[in-house]
Protein backbone atom coordinates (compact mmCIF):
# COMPACT_ATOMS: atom_id res chain seq x y z
CA UNK A 1 0.00 0.00 0.00
CA UNK A 2 1.50 3.35 -0.82
CA UNK A 3 2.04 6.15 1.52
CA UNK A 4 -0.58 8.19 -0.20
CA UNK A 5 -3.54 5.18 0.37
CA UNK A 6 -2.60 4.43 3.71
CA UNK A 7 -3.00 8.68 4.47
CA UNK A 8 -6.28 8.37 2.31
CA UNK A 9 -7.69 5.20 4.32
CA UNK A 10 -6.99 7.06 7.83
CA UNK A 11 -8.39 9.61 6.41
CA UNK A 12 -11.63 7.54 5.35
CA UNK A 13 -11.91 5.69 8.50
CA UNK A 14 -11.64 8.88 10.63
CA UNK A 15 -14.91 9.64 8.95
CA UNK A 16 -16.63 6.87 8.81
CA UNK A 17 -16.03 6.50 12.46
CA UNK A 18 -18.23 9.30 12.67
CA UNK A 19 -20.90 7.68 10.48
CA UNK A 20 -19.70 10.24 7.45
CA UNK A 21 -18.10 9.36 3.89
CA UNK A 22 -15.73 11.70 1.31
CA UNK A 23 -18.47 12.36 -0.59
CA UNK A 24 -20.77 13.14 1.93
CA UNK A 25 -23.30 9.95 1.83
CA UNK A 26 -24.26 8.00 5.18
CA UNK A 27 -22.56 4.47 5.12
CA UNK A 28 -25.29 2.46 3.95
CA UNK A 29 -26.29 4.71 1.10
CA UNK A 30 -25.74 4.73 -2.48
CA UNK A 31 -24.89 7.00 -5.35
CA UNK A 32 -27.19 8.43 -7.41
CA UNK A 33 -28.80 5.53 -10.13
CA UNK A 34 -29.84 6.61 -13.52
CA UNK A 35 -31.15 4.38 -15.86
CA UNK A 36 -31.27 4.48 -19.85
CA UNK A 37 -32.80 2.32 -21.59
CA UNK A 38 -32.66 1.75 -25.57
CA UNK A 39 -29.63 3.93 -26.10
CA UNK A 40 -28.52 1.83 -28.58
CA UNK A 41 -30.73 0.89 -31.52
CA UNK A 42 -28.43 -1.88 -33.40
CA UNK A 43 -28.56 -3.96 -30.12
CA UNK A 44 -31.57 -6.30 -29.58
CA UNK A 45 -31.57 -4.53 -25.91
CA UNK A 46 -29.20 -1.93 -24.64
CA UNK A 47 -29.18 0.44 -21.13
CA UNK A 48 -27.03 2.75 -19.55
CA UNK A 49 -26.34 3.08 -15.85
CA UNK A 50 -24.72 5.54 -13.88
CA UNK A 51 -24.02 5.12 -10.35
CA UNK A 52 -23.07 8.45 -9.39
CA UNK A 53 -19.88 9.28 -11.95
CA UNK A 54 -19.84 5.47 -12.92
CA UNK A 55 -20.75 4.53 -15.98
CA UNK A 56 -21.87 1.17 -17.88
CA UNK A 57 -22.93 0.64 -21.23
CA UNK A 58 -24.40 -3.05 -21.99
CA UNK A 59 -25.60 -4.16 -25.15
CA UNK A 60 -27.59 -7.36 -25.83
CA UNK A 61 -27.43 -9.48 -29.37
CA UNK A 62 -28.90 -12.73 -29.78
CA UNK A 63 -28.19 -15.15 -32.20
CA UNK A 64 -28.97 -18.81 -33.17
CA UNK A 65 -26.26 -21.39 -32.04
CA UNK A 66 -26.24 -24.75 -30.51
CA UNK A 67 -26.58 -25.58 -26.95
CA UNK A 68 -23.71 -26.77 -24.49
CA UNK A 69 -24.20 -31.23 -24.65
CA UNK A 70 -25.00 -31.18 -21.02
CA UNK A 71 -28.01 -28.62 -21.45
CA UNK A 72 -29.88 -29.45 -25.33
CA UNK A 73 -33.19 -28.04 -24.28
CA UNK A 74 -31.89 -24.74 -23.08
CA UNK A 75 -30.59 -21.74 -24.83
CA UNK A 76 -26.49 -20.01 -23.68
CA UNK A 77 -26.40 -17.16 -21.53
CA UNK A 78 -22.61 -15.81 -22.21
CA UNK A 79 -21.83 -12.56 -20.16
CA UNK A 80 -18.62 -10.68 -21.43
CA UNK A 81 -17.31 -7.53 -19.72
CA UNK A 82 -14.79 -5.27 -21.56
CA UNK A 83 -13.39 -2.60 -19.34
CA UNK A 84 -12.06 -0.13 -21.84
CA UNK A 85 -9.33 2.29 -21.60
CA UNK A 86 -11.09 5.15 -22.13
CA UNK A 87 -12.67 4.56 -18.79
CA UNK A 88 -9.55 5.09 -16.79
CA UNK A 89 -6.00 5.65 -16.92
CA UNK A 90 -5.42 2.40 -14.79
CA UNK A 91 -7.25 0.02 -18.09
CA UNK A 92 -5.10 -0.93 -20.52
CA UNK A 93 -5.86 -2.25 -23.99
CA UNK A 94 -5.77 -6.05 -24.42
CA UNK A 95 -7.32 -9.24 -23.53
CA UNK A 96 -9.71 -9.30 -20.06
CA UNK A 97 -7.78 -9.43 -16.98
CA UNK A 98 -8.50 -11.64 -13.70
CA UNK A 99 -10.72 -8.13 -13.35
CA UNK A 100 -12.57 -8.12 -15.77
CA UNK A 101 -12.99 -11.96 -15.98
CA UNK A 102 -14.31 -12.02 -12.05
CA UNK A 103 -16.71 -8.94 -13.06
CA UNK A 104 -18.15 -10.81 -15.99
CA UNK A 105 -18.22 -14.20 -13.48
CA UNK A 106 -19.94 -12.22 -11.14
CA UNK A 107 -22.84 -10.60 -13.45
CA UNK A 108 -23.15 -13.84 -15.12
CA UNK A 109 -23.61 -15.85 -11.45
CA UNK A 110 -26.58 -13.32 -10.34
CA UNK A 111 -28.73 -13.78 -13.85
CA UNK A 112 -28.16 -17.63 -14.08
CA UNK A 113 -28.61 -18.76 -10.56
CA UNK A 114 -31.52 -16.60 -10.20
CA UNK A 115 -32.92 -17.68 -13.37
CA UNK A 116 -33.74 -14.33 -14.40
CA UNK A 117 -34.28 -15.73 -18.58
CA UNK A 118 -35.81 -18.68 -18.70
CA UNK A 119 -33.60 -20.29 -20.96
CA UNK A 120 -35.73 -23.26 -21.93
CA UNK A 121 -38.16 -20.91 -23.69
CA UNK A 122 -34.83 -20.18 -25.72
CA UNK A 123 -34.69 -23.35 -27.59
CA UNK A 124 -35.55 -24.22 -30.96
CA UNK A 125 -34.70 -27.39 -31.98
CA UNK A 126 -33.50 -29.96 -28.66
CA UNK A 127 -29.78 -30.48 -29.06
CA UNK A 128 -29.41 -29.42 -32.31
CA UNK A 129 -30.38 -25.44 -32.52
CA UNK A 130 -30.83 -22.82 -29.53
CA UNK A 131 -31.21 -18.81 -28.90
CA UNK A 132 -27.52 -17.64 -27.54
CA UNK A 133 -27.97 -14.12 -25.50
CA UNK A 134 -24.72 -12.39 -25.53
CA UNK A 135 -24.74 -9.44 -22.63
CA UNK A 136 -21.35 -7.39 -23.21
CA UNK A 137 -20.75 -5.29 -20.44
CA UNK A 138 -18.86 -1.80 -21.58
CA UNK A 139 -17.20 -0.12 -18.64
CA UNK A 140 -17.00 3.72 -19.88
CA UNK A 141 -16.03 5.38 -16.58
CA UNK A 142 -14.67 4.07 -13.59
CA UNK A 143 -15.76 5.50 -10.37
CA UNK A 144 -15.84 2.42 -8.42
CA UNK A 145 -18.62 -0.60 -7.90
CA UNK A 146 -18.51 -1.29 -11.50
CA UNK A 147 -20.27 -4.64 -10.12
CA UNK A 148 -23.21 -3.08 -9.28
CA UNK A 149 -23.57 -0.59 -11.76
CA UNK A 150 -22.88 -3.49 -14.59
CA UNK A 151 -25.61 -6.02 -13.03
CA UNK A 152 -28.26 -3.52 -12.94
CA UNK A 153 -27.42 -2.32 -16.54
CA UNK A 154 -27.09 -5.88 -17.64
CA UNK A 155 -31.03 -6.90 -15.80
CA UNK A 156 -32.20 -3.42 -17.60
CA UNK A 157 -30.59 -4.07 -21.20
CA UNK A 158 -32.41 -7.65 -20.59
CA UNK A 159 -35.72 -6.40 -19.90
CA UNK A 160 -35.34 -3.68 -22.97
CA UNK A 161 -34.24 -6.81 -25.50
CA UNK A 162 -36.67 -6.89 -28.21
CA UNK A 163 -35.86 -9.96 -30.75
CA UNK A 164 -37.29 -11.57 -33.72
CA UNK A 165 -39.23 -14.19 -33.71
CA UNK A 166 -37.62 -17.32 -34.68
CA UNK A 167 -39.45 -20.73 -36.04
CA UNK A 168 -37.78 -23.77 -37.24
CA UNK A 169 -39.67 -25.34 -40.21
CA UNK A 170 -38.14 -29.12 -41.25
CA UNK A 171 -34.90 -28.54 -39.68
CA UNK A 172 -34.35 -24.61 -40.68
CA UNK A 173 -34.69 -21.35 -38.32
CA UNK A 174 -37.25 -19.26 -39.92
CA UNK A 175 -37.37 -15.41 -39.07
CA UNK A 176 -41.07 -14.46 -38.55
CA UNK A 177 -42.42 -10.83 -38.40
CA UNK A 178 -42.44 -9.36 -35.26
CA UNK A 179 -40.54 -8.64 -32.48
CA UNK A 180 -40.98 -11.05 -29.17
CA UNK A 181 -39.36 -9.66 -25.48
CA UNK A 182 -36.91 -11.91 -23.67
CA UNK A 183 -38.74 -14.71 -21.64
CA UNK A 184 -37.84 -12.84 -18.36
CA UNK A 185 -38.63 -14.49 -14.33
CA UNK A 186 -36.74 -12.79 -12.26
CA UNK A 187 -34.55 -9.66 -11.46
CA UNK A 188 -31.87 -10.11 -9.24
CA UNK A 189 -30.49 -6.93 -7.84
CA UNK A 190 -26.36 -7.38 -6.55
CA UNK A 191 -25.33 -5.18 -3.61
CA UNK A 192 -21.87 -4.69 -2.63
CA UNK A 193 -20.30 -3.98 0.74
CA UNK A 194 -16.82 -2.45 1.85
CA UNK A 195 -15.42 -3.40 4.49
CA UNK A 196 -12.65 -0.43 5.91
CA UNK A 197 -10.66 -0.56 8.87
CA UNK A 198 -13.90 -3.32 10.42
CA UNK A 199 -16.51 -0.80 9.45
CA UNK A 200 -18.97 -1.80 6.63
CA UNK A 201 -20.16 0.55 3.97
CA UNK A 202 -22.66 -0.08 0.53
CA UNK A 203 -21.67 0.94 -2.93
CA UNK A 204 -18.17 2.11 -1.93
CA UNK A 205 -16.64 4.58 -5.12
CA UNK A 206 -13.42 4.53 -6.43
CA UNK A 207 -11.46 6.52 -3.56
CA UNK A 208 -13.21 4.36 -0.76
CA UNK A 209 -11.96 0.92 -3.52
CA UNK A 210 -8.84 1.85 -3.30
CA UNK A 211 -8.35 1.74 0.86
CA UNK A 212 -10.97 -1.39 1.20
CA UNK A 213 -9.79 -4.39 3.18
CA UNK A 214 -12.35 -6.67 1.87
CA UNK A 215 -15.74 -7.16 -0.60
CA UNK A 216 -18.56 -8.21 -0.22
CA UNK A 217 -21.49 -8.44 -3.34
CA UNK A 218 -24.61 -9.53 -1.93
CA UNK A 219 -27.03 -10.75 -5.24
CA UNK A 220 -30.77 -10.19 -4.06
CA UNK A 221 -33.46 -12.13 -6.20
CA UNK A 222 -37.13 -11.03 -6.55
CA UNK A 223 -38.17 -13.48 -3.68
CA UNK A 224 -36.02 -11.84 -1.75
CA UNK A 225 -33.48 -14.91 -1.96
CA UNK A 226 -29.80 -14.77 -2.14
CA UNK A 227 -28.52 -16.10 -5.22
CA UNK A 228 -24.88 -15.03 -5.85
CA UNK A 229 -22.13 -13.97 -3.38
CA UNK A 230 -18.57 -12.81 -4.03
CA UNK A 231 -15.83 -11.75 -1.74
CA UNK A 232 -13.47 -9.91 -3.19
CA UNK A 233 -9.80 -8.15 -1.58
CA UNK A 234 -7.45 -9.49 0.71
CA UNK A 235 -9.24 -8.83 4.13
CA UNK A 236 -11.55 -10.71 5.28
CA UNK A 237 -15.43 -10.92 7.28
CA UNK A 238 -16.57 -12.71 10.13
CA UNK A 239 -19.98 -14.59 10.44
CA UNK A 240 -21.83 -11.52 12.10
CA UNK A 241 -20.31 -9.18 9.24
CA UNK A 242 -21.75 -11.48 6.11
CA UNK A 243 -25.45 -11.68 8.17
CA UNK A 244 -25.62 -8.02 9.00
CA UNK A 245 -24.76 -7.42 4.82
CA UNK A 246 -27.11 -10.40 3.93
CA UNK A 247 -30.02 -8.67 6.25
CA UNK A 248 -29.24 -5.17 4.83
CA UNK A 249 -28.68 -6.22 0.95
CA UNK A 250 -32.25 -8.18 1.45
CA UNK A 251 -34.22 -4.90 3.07
CA UNK A 252 -32.43 -2.51 0.20
CA UNK A 253 -32.67 -4.43 -3.08
CA UNK A 254 -36.08 -3.81 -3.91
CA UNK A 255 -35.43 0.24 -4.09
CA UNK A 256 -32.53 -0.14 -6.54
CA UNK A 257 -35.10 -3.27 -8.45
CA UNK A 258 -37.95 0.00 -8.80
CA UNK A 259 -35.60 1.91 -10.43
CA UNK A 260 -35.17 -1.32 -13.35
CA UNK A 261 -38.42 -3.01 -13.35
CA UNK A 262 -41.38 -1.06 -13.98
CA UNK A 263 -44.49 -2.91 -13.66
CA UNK B 1 -42.78 -42.96 -18.75
CA UNK B 2 -40.75 -40.43 -17.65
CA UNK B 3 -37.24 -42.01 -16.40
CA UNK B 4 -37.55 -42.19 -12.68
CA UNK B 5 -34.44 -39.67 -10.98
CA UNK B 6 -32.11 -41.22 -9.21
CA UNK B 7 -32.11 -39.31 -5.61
CA UNK B 8 -28.66 -37.65 -4.33
CA UNK B 9 -30.36 -38.27 -0.81
CA UNK B 10 -32.21 -41.37 0.53
CA UNK B 11 -35.18 -40.96 2.88
CA UNK B 12 -32.80 -41.84 6.14
CA UNK B 13 -30.91 -39.13 5.14
CA UNK B 14 -28.18 -40.99 3.87
CA UNK B 15 -26.06 -39.10 0.85
CA UNK B 16 -25.49 -41.13 -2.14
CA UNK B 17 -21.81 -41.87 -1.52
CA UNK B 18 -22.82 -42.84 2.04
CA UNK B 19 -22.19 -39.74 4.46
CA UNK B 20 -24.52 -37.76 6.75
CA UNK B 21 -25.51 -34.63 6.19
CA UNK B 22 -22.03 -33.45 8.02
CA UNK B 23 -20.09 -35.41 7.27
CA UNK B 24 -16.70 -34.68 5.39
CA UNK B 25 -15.25 -37.31 2.30
CA UNK B 26 -12.49 -39.27 3.69
CA UNK B 27 -9.35 -36.74 3.63
CA UNK B 28 -5.90 -37.71 2.74
CA UNK B 29 -3.23 -35.46 3.31
CA UNK B 30 0.42 -35.64 2.91
CA UNK B 31 3.24 -32.77 3.63
CA UNK B 32 6.88 -32.42 1.50
CA UNK B 33 5.75 -34.68 -1.64
CA UNK B 34 7.94 -32.35 -4.25
CA UNK B 35 11.57 -32.13 -3.79
CA UNK B 36 12.40 -28.87 -5.94
CA UNK B 37 9.75 -26.89 -3.95
CA UNK B 38 10.29 -24.74 -1.07
CA UNK B 39 7.00 -26.00 0.51
CA UNK B 40 4.75 -28.74 -1.04
CA UNK B 41 1.48 -30.82 -0.02
CA UNK B 42 -0.96 -33.19 -1.25
CA UNK B 43 -4.69 -33.74 -0.53
CA UNK B 44 -7.12 -36.36 -1.56
CA UNK B 45 -10.53 -35.34 -0.52
CA UNK B 46 -12.90 -38.49 -1.87
CA UNK B 47 -11.86 -38.86 -5.10
CA UNK B 48 -10.29 -35.18 -5.57
CA UNK B 49 -6.22 -35.28 -5.79
CA UNK B 50 -4.84 -32.05 -5.62
CA UNK B 51 -0.99 -31.19 -5.38
CA UNK B 52 0.29 -27.90 -4.47
CA UNK B 53 3.58 -26.31 -4.24
CA UNK B 54 5.12 -23.13 -3.44
CA UNK B 55 8.54 -21.61 -4.73
CA UNK B 56 9.71 -18.78 -2.60
CA UNK B 57 9.78 -16.46 -1.11
CA UNK B 58 12.42 -15.25 -4.09
CA UNK B 59 13.27 -12.68 -6.57
CA UNK B 60 10.18 -11.51 -8.42
CA UNK B 61 10.51 -11.75 -12.59
CA UNK B 62 9.83 -9.43 -14.11
CA UNK B 63 11.26 -7.52 -11.17
CA UNK B 64 8.80 -4.23 -12.29
CA UNK B 65 6.02 -6.22 -10.15
CA UNK B 66 8.12 -6.21 -7.23
CA UNK B 67 6.17 -4.16 -4.12
CA UNK B 68 7.97 -1.82 -2.19
CA UNK B 69 6.83 -3.23 0.85
CA UNK B 70 5.72 -6.63 1.21
CA UNK B 71 6.42 -9.83 -0.72
CA UNK B 72 4.27 -10.17 -3.82
CA UNK B 73 1.70 -13.52 -3.77
CA UNK B 74 1.49 -15.09 -6.96
CA UNK B 75 -1.14 -17.95 -7.12
CA UNK B 76 -2.06 -20.47 -10.33
CA UNK B 77 -4.91 -22.81 -10.18
CA UNK B 78 -4.94 -25.18 -12.74
CA UNK B 79 -6.81 -28.24 -14.08
CA UNK B 80 -4.89 -31.23 -15.57
CA UNK B 81 -6.51 -31.78 -18.90
CA UNK B 82 -7.57 -35.50 -17.64
CA UNK B 83 -8.76 -34.36 -14.15
CA UNK B 84 -12.54 -34.63 -15.44
CA UNK B 85 -14.80 -36.54 -17.68
CA UNK B 86 -14.24 -34.97 -20.60
CA UNK B 87 -10.69 -33.74 -21.43
CA UNK B 88 -9.96 -30.12 -20.23
CA UNK B 89 -8.07 -27.67 -22.53
CA UNK B 90 -4.89 -27.00 -20.68
CA UNK B 91 -5.12 -23.02 -21.03
CA UNK B 92 -6.51 -21.48 -18.39
CA UNK B 93 -10.34 -21.19 -18.95
CA UNK B 94 -12.32 -18.29 -17.37
CA UNK B 95 -12.88 -20.24 -14.37
CA UNK B 96 -9.76 -20.86 -13.60
CA UNK B 97 -8.42 -17.28 -14.11
CA UNK B 98 -11.26 -16.52 -11.47
CA UNK B 99 -10.61 -19.10 -8.95
CA UNK B 100 -6.72 -18.32 -8.79
CA UNK B 101 -7.52 -15.01 -8.04
CA UNK B 102 -10.22 -15.89 -5.10
CA UNK B 103 -7.70 -18.20 -3.52
CA UNK B 104 -5.02 -15.77 -3.78
CA UNK B 105 -7.13 -13.40 -1.90
CA UNK B 106 -8.61 -16.52 0.35
CA UNK B 107 -4.11 -16.86 1.55
CA UNK B 108 -3.03 -13.10 1.69
CA UNK B 109 -4.52 -11.89 4.95
CA UNK B 110 -2.89 -15.15 6.61
CA UNK B 111 0.73 -14.49 5.40
CA UNK B 112 3.22 -11.95 6.95
CA UNK B 113 3.99 -10.40 3.75
CA UNK B 114 5.49 -7.81 4.89
CA UNK B 115 8.23 -9.76 6.31
CA UNK B 116 9.53 -10.19 2.53
CA UNK B 117 9.94 -6.36 1.07
CA UNK B 118 10.96 -6.76 -2.85
CA UNK B 119 10.10 -10.53 -3.29
CA UNK B 120 7.10 -12.73 -4.85
CA UNK B 121 5.84 -16.06 -2.95
CA UNK B 122 4.57 -18.43 -6.21
CA UNK B 123 2.09 -20.41 -5.51
CA UNK B 124 0.69 -23.64 -7.70
CA UNK B 125 -2.53 -25.46 -7.49
CA UNK B 126 -2.75 -28.37 -9.95
CA UNK B 127 -6.03 -30.68 -10.19
CA UNK B 128 -4.74 -33.96 -10.89
CA UNK B 129 -8.33 -35.21 -10.62
CA UNK B 130 -11.55 -33.32 -10.05
CA UNK B 131 -14.31 -34.50 -8.27
CA UNK B 132 -16.45 -31.39 -6.69
CA UNK B 133 -14.85 -29.09 -4.21
CA UNK B 134 -11.78 -28.52 -5.97
CA UNK B 135 -11.21 -24.58 -4.81
CA UNK B 136 -11.63 -25.31 -1.07
CA UNK B 137 -9.31 -28.75 -0.93
CA UNK B 138 -6.96 -26.70 -2.76
CA UNK B 139 -6.79 -24.10 -0.20
CA UNK B 140 -6.94 -26.71 2.66
CA UNK B 141 -3.10 -28.09 0.78
CA UNK B 142 -2.18 -24.59 -0.54
CA UNK B 143 -2.24 -23.37 3.33
CA UNK B 144 0.10 -26.76 4.31
CA UNK B 145 2.34 -26.30 1.22
CA UNK B 146 3.08 -22.51 2.36
CA UNK B 147 3.47 -23.83 6.09
CA UNK B 148 5.96 -26.62 4.79
CA UNK B 149 8.16 -23.68 2.61
CA UNK B 150 8.46 -21.81 6.59
CA UNK B 151 6.45 -19.10 5.24
CA UNK B 152 5.18 -16.70 8.86
CA UNK B 153 1.33 -16.55 8.92
CA UNK B 154 -1.00 -15.71 11.55
CA UNK B 155 -3.14 -18.86 11.05
CA UNK B 156 -3.55 -21.50 8.50
CA UNK B 157 -6.15 -21.28 6.38
CA UNK B 158 -8.99 -23.98 5.84
CA UNK B 159 -11.70 -24.04 3.13
CA UNK B 160 -14.99 -25.89 3.13
CA UNK B 161 -18.53 -25.72 0.54
CA UNK B 162 -21.67 -26.51 1.97
CA UNK B 163 -24.62 -26.35 0.50
CA UNK B 164 -28.16 -27.31 -0.62
CA UNK B 165 -29.08 -30.92 -2.24
CA UNK B 166 -32.77 -32.33 -2.71
CA UNK B 167 -33.87 -29.76 0.04
CA UNK B 168 -31.33 -30.55 2.66
CA UNK B 169 -28.63 -28.40 3.56
CA UNK B 170 -25.43 -30.64 3.57
CA UNK B 171 -21.38 -30.54 3.72
CA UNK B 172 -18.61 -30.59 1.38
CA UNK B 173 -20.46 -31.31 -1.70
CA UNK B 174 -19.54 -33.71 -4.30
CA UNK B 175 -19.46 -32.91 -8.39
CA UNK B 176 -22.81 -34.32 -8.98
CA UNK B 177 -24.64 -33.02 -5.73
CA UNK B 178 -23.25 -29.45 -6.42
CA UNK B 179 -24.53 -29.28 -9.63
CA UNK B 180 -27.90 -31.65 -8.97
CA UNK B 181 -27.99 -29.44 -6.41
CA UNK B 182 -29.69 -26.30 -5.27
CA UNK B 183 -26.82 -24.24 -4.08
CA UNK B 184 -23.22 -24.09 -3.32
CA UNK B 185 -21.05 -22.32 -0.57
CA UNK B 186 -17.85 -22.96 -0.67
CA UNK B 187 -15.79 -20.59 2.61
CA UNK B 188 -12.41 -20.33 3.64
CA UNK B 189 -11.15 -19.51 6.86
CA UNK B 190 -9.13 -19.16 9.75
CA UNK B 191 -10.35 -20.76 12.45
CA UNK B 192 -8.24 -18.96 15.10
CA UNK B 193 -9.23 -15.20 13.85
CA UNK B 194 -12.73 -16.05 12.93
CA UNK B 195 -11.83 -14.68 9.54
CA UNK B 196 -13.77 -15.57 6.58
CA UNK B 197 -11.34 -15.09 3.40
CA UNK B 198 -13.21 -16.57 0.68
CA UNK B 199 -16.93 -16.86 0.25
CA UNK B 200 -18.80 -17.05 -2.83
CA UNK B 201 -22.44 -19.05 -3.16
CA UNK B 202 -24.26 -19.77 -6.26
CA UNK B 203 -27.79 -21.01 -6.15
CA UNK B 204 -30.83 -20.19 -4.40
CA UNK B 205 -31.00 -19.80 -0.37
CA UNK B 206 -33.50 -17.93 1.90
CA UNK B 207 -31.66 -16.25 4.87
CA UNK B 208 -32.23 -18.63 7.16
CA UNK B 209 -30.93 -21.62 5.14
CA UNK B 210 -27.93 -19.20 4.32
CA UNK B 211 -27.06 -18.47 8.02
CA UNK B 212 -27.18 -22.70 8.47
CA UNK B 213 -24.94 -23.25 5.46
CA UNK B 214 -22.52 -20.75 6.76
CA UNK B 215 -22.48 -22.25 10.53
CA UNK B 216 -22.43 -26.12 8.70
CA UNK B 217 -19.67 -25.00 6.70
CA UNK B 218 -17.80 -23.63 9.53
CA UNK B 219 -18.27 -26.53 11.61
CA UNK B 220 -16.45 -28.73 8.78
CA UNK B 221 -13.76 -26.54 8.23
CA UNK B 222 -12.97 -26.50 12.05
CA UNK B 223 -13.08 -30.53 11.51
CA UNK B 224 -10.32 -29.85 8.72
CA UNK B 225 -7.93 -27.57 10.50
CA UNK B 226 -7.63 -30.60 13.36
CA UNK B 227 -6.66 -32.67 9.99
CA UNK B 228 -3.95 -30.24 8.73
CA UNK B 229 -2.65 -29.55 11.94
CA UNK B 230 -1.61 -33.35 12.60
CA UNK B 231 -0.85 -34.31 9.66
CA UNK B 232 2.02 -31.01 9.64
CA UNK B 233 3.00 -32.92 12.90
CA UNK B 234 3.33 -36.32 11.53
CA UNK B 235 5.87 -34.86 9.06
CA UNK B 236 7.83 -32.98 11.76
CA UNK B 237 8.15 -35.06 14.36
CA UNK B 238 9.45 -37.74 11.50
CA UNK B 239 12.08 -35.08 10.77
CA UNK B 240 13.09 -34.80 14.54
CA UNK B 241 13.52 -38.37 14.97
CA UNK B 242 15.22 -38.52 11.62
CA UNK B 243 17.53 -35.56 13.17
CA UNK B 244 18.08 -36.90 16.72
CA UNK B 245 19.38 -40.26 15.18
Amino acid sequence: MSMIIRVKQKQIAQLMSKGKRLDGRELKEHREIKVEMGVIEKAEGSARVFLGKTEVLVGVKIEVGEPFPDTPNEGVLTVNVELVPLASPTFEPGPPDENAIELARVVDRGIRESKAIDLEKLCLEPGKKVLVVFIDVYVLNHDGNLIDASAIAALAALLNTKMFKYEVEQGEVKVKPGYTPLPMQNYPIAMTFAKINDKLIVDPWLEEEQVMDARLTITIDKDEKICAIQKGGTGYFTKEQILEIANIAKEKAPEIRKLVVKD
Amino acid sequence: MPKKEERMIDKDGVRIDGRKFDELRPIKIEIGVLSNADGSAYIEQGKNKILAAVYGPHEVHPKHLALPDRSLLRCRYHMAPFSVDERKSPAPSRREVELSKVIREALEPSIFLEYYPRTSIDLFIEVLQAHGGTRCAGITVASLALADAGIPMRDLTVACAAGKVEGQLVLDLTDEEDKKGEADVPLAYMPNLGAITLFQMDGQLTLEEFEKVISLSLDGSKQLYQLQKESLKAKYVAVKEDVEE
